[in-house]
């Protein structure tokens, strides 16, 4: 399928992406609000002194929030290929498809009904949700016909604005839940413990490994549903599979960073820029341009408004939207 | 023969569209009469009745004209002007899910108002200012980057609801840059509700949906050849991308009229239309119908907000939120089901 010299290139972009998440992860422990010199920015990681305020800084503030980004950023770009993938439609993104909103809707039922606030309990309430939706746009998006992007877009943003609508009104009564929501709502890196990030390594290690596992069902189904399962491939266990990975990915993604739209849908299309046709290949860049993007709009966010901030997911709103409009208005927008 | 089953159709069609209307007329009269009579201080009906011919007593007049008839009467304007808008956009886009809150019409609105309540302190017309504005700019850059060569219908909506996101996150920023109190404040607005009108409001959204009404009866039966395809209907004489942007104008209108008077109210606009056509089983698009299942949907839930949980009033929105949310859902649902069948 891929030949000896593009098999060479690719690898070679993907080293070159590496190198660049690399420069972005260390560009993300450098800046901000408090000036480090880059020296003392290595120093800090691998000779921290518990006395120097700014290796205190970075070892506490700026390493939780950058690895945070990388790990959402990367589940957010390979469950955005895998919904492509999957509905065969270039506007699929967990965010614009309702499954991030899912997620949220269950995390504030959680706090709101049940008080809970631990991370543990929490990401099982954003397993939940985002498997409810996912469920919902599953039912709207795979009838005999198809989806159309149109069609699946729109029963994402109904679901979304449906969500949110719940969400409105439980928040509307409860101004504690309000205070909390509203900074995890908008899609923030700041302010998360590792813990968290430790609580949900075993589901992200599941999560990529499968997700990473799916490239070649992918490939098959990208011919259709009736070749695939004539080439001897079984439909629904590809898409029940790629449901279980996507809904693990946006779970837990959602449940540390929030509900962060447009990740998922710019890193595919940058991803089959590079790569082609190919889901190995797509899902493995989409695994280092989306943690790239995340980290990049977390860093960019510290610097636009100096001394303030700006949330990452904002920052990654006002660069998705663009795209999105940019890909509606270029293609004929047919099916993948 | 068959020249006399054609005509017997379209009678029953008239017939089944008038009964309909008279019906839903008589259920929005007597939950307007409702609203004015039932409360804290309940008004006797002979009384009502003279208060509303000037006759009434000060205490019942200020109670029926200072606080219950602006609400009713916003309760009326804001039901019409949301479920046209609605029922305008479903049809010209030909998708029972391309209303105005789910395209990010509404979303523009609610930007912009809510930047204004938080970032610059206003309250009252001043921000129902802005609401319309936002709705109107944020249309137009829809509009203005969906087209090329050309509005197509599809790619409105799908860079609509690329902006829907987008605000959402302007939303969620400016929510988090308030103090918790005004967020509340602002979220109560978001949700939509008629608590503490006056006869001002009324007056600025009235004189809105009195200016869009005529336009749309102008423009309704263009609307029905439209449906049939766009080549068909320029077949048939209609100039396809005048009446489209004529439509689309009013509908979009309406819309910030509705949002500026009293905020976003959940849904109202997404659910008339696929109601009306249900009542009516013409296949039409039943405008008429539509404006009126949004005033009695209006009227009801601004009843059941002041009166079903015994003594806390909640915003009308939560009503329409907690009904519009699961329909919407169940209603997504079930498409996939007629789609499987067809």
């Amino acid at each position: 399928m891929t030949t000896a010299a593009t098999r060479g290139r690719l690898f070679l972009g993907l080293a070159l992406c590496l190198a660049v998440l690399l420069i972005v992860l260390f560009l993300s422990l450098a800046l901000g609000a408090r000036q480090v010199a880059l020296g003392t920015t290595l120093e800090a990681l691998f000779a921290p002194d518990a006395g120097n305020a700014d290796h205190r800084v970075i070892r506490e503030l700026r390493i939780p929030r950058t690895l945070l980004g990388l790990v959402a950023g990367a589940a957010l770009g390979l469950a955005g290929s895998i919904m492509q993938g999957l509905t065969r439609n270039p506007l699929a993104d967990p965010g614009l498809l309702g499954v991030n909103a899912g997620a949220s809707l269950f995390v504030v039922l959680g706090i709101t009904w049940f008080g809970i606030a631990g991370t543990t309990g929490q990401v099982w309430l954003a397993f939940a949700g985002a498997a409810v939706a996912t469920v919902i746009v599953y039912a709207v998006g795979s009838g005999r016909a198809g989806a159309t992007p149109i069609s699946l877009t729109l029963a994402g943003s109904a679901v979304t604005a449906a969500m949110t609508s719940i969400i409105t009104l439980l928040l509307l009564g409860n101004l504690d839940t309000l205070n909390q929501y509203r900074f995890w709502a908008v899609g923030s890196l700041v302010g998360r413990d590792l813990e968290a990030l430790l609580a949900l390594a075993p589901f992200l290690a599941v999560g990529l490994v499968l997700a990473l596992s799916l490239g070649r069902m992918l490939n098959v189904l990208a011919l259709g549903d009736d070749l695939a399962s004539g080439l001897g491939q079984s439909v629904l266990r590809t898409r029940v599979l790629s449901a279980v990975a996507v809904v693990i990915l946006c779970g837990c993604a959602t449940s540390l960073a929030g509900p962060i739209v447009f990740v998922g849908l710019v890193v595919p299309h940058l991803a089959r820029r590079i790569t082609g046709p190919d889901y190995r290949w797509i899902l493995a860049f989409s695994l280092l341009l989306g943690a790239t993007l995340l980290v990049a709009a977390d860093v960019i966010g510290r610097l636009v408004v100096l001394p303030g901030e700006l949330e990452a997911g904002l920052v990654v709103a006002f660069v998705g939207a663009p795209v999105m409009i940019a890909l509606v208005r270029g293609s004929r927008l047919g099916a993948l | 023969m068959s020249a006399s089953i054609v005509r017997d159709t379209r009678l029953a069609k008239r017939r089944r569209e008038l009964m309909v209307c008279a019906v839903l007329a008589a259920i929005a009269l007597a939950l307007a009469l409702l609203g004015l009579v039932v409360g804290a201080y309940t008004v006797a009906l002979p009384d009502l009745l003279a208060t509303l011919v000037g006759q009434g007593s000060a205490k019942d007049n200020f109670i029926v004209l200072q606080l219950r008839l602006p609400r009713v009467t916003i309760a009326i304007v804001v039901g019409i002007a949301f479920a046209l808008s609605g029922a305008l956009f479903q049809a010209l886009f030909s998708n029972p899910l391309a209303s105005p809150d789910i395209i990010g019409i509404t979303t523009g609105a609610s930007s912009a108002a809510v930047a204004a309540i938080l970032i610059l302190g206003l309250s009252g017309l001043t921000v129902s200012l802005f609401a319309f504005v936002g709705a109107l700019a944020v249309a137009t850059a829809i509009y203005l980057l969906s087209s090329s060569g050309g509005a197509s219908s599809y790619r409105f909506v799908l860079v609509g609801i690329a902006f829907a996101f987008l605000l959402h996150g302007v939303l969620g920023y400016l929510l988090t840059r308030a103090d918790v109190r005004d967020a509340q404040g602002a979220l109560v607005w978001l949700v939509g509700s008629l608590s503490g009108t006056r006869w001002v409001d009324i007056a600025v959204a009235g004189a809105g949906v009195a200016v869009l009404l005529p336009v749309v009866a102008l423009l309704a039966p263009r609307l029905r050849v439209l449906q049939l395809g766009d080549s068909s209907a320029s077949g048939l004489g209609v100039r396809v991308a005048p009446v489209r942007l004529g439509l689309l104008t009013v509908a979009v209108a309406l819309a910030a009229v509705g949002t500026a008077a009293v905020g976003p109210i959940a849904f109202v606009a997404f659910v008339c239309g696929p109601i009306a056509r249900r009542l009516l089983r013409t296949g039409g698009t039943g405008l008429v119908a539509s404006a009126l299942v949004g005033v009695v949907l209006v009227l009801g839930s601004d009843f059941a907000a002041q009166h079903l949980l015994g003594d806390t009033q909640v915003p009308v929105g939560i009503i329409t939120g907690a009904v519009g949310a699961p329909y919407l859902l169940w209603l997504l649902a079930r498409a996939n089901r007629t789609r499987g069948d067809s």
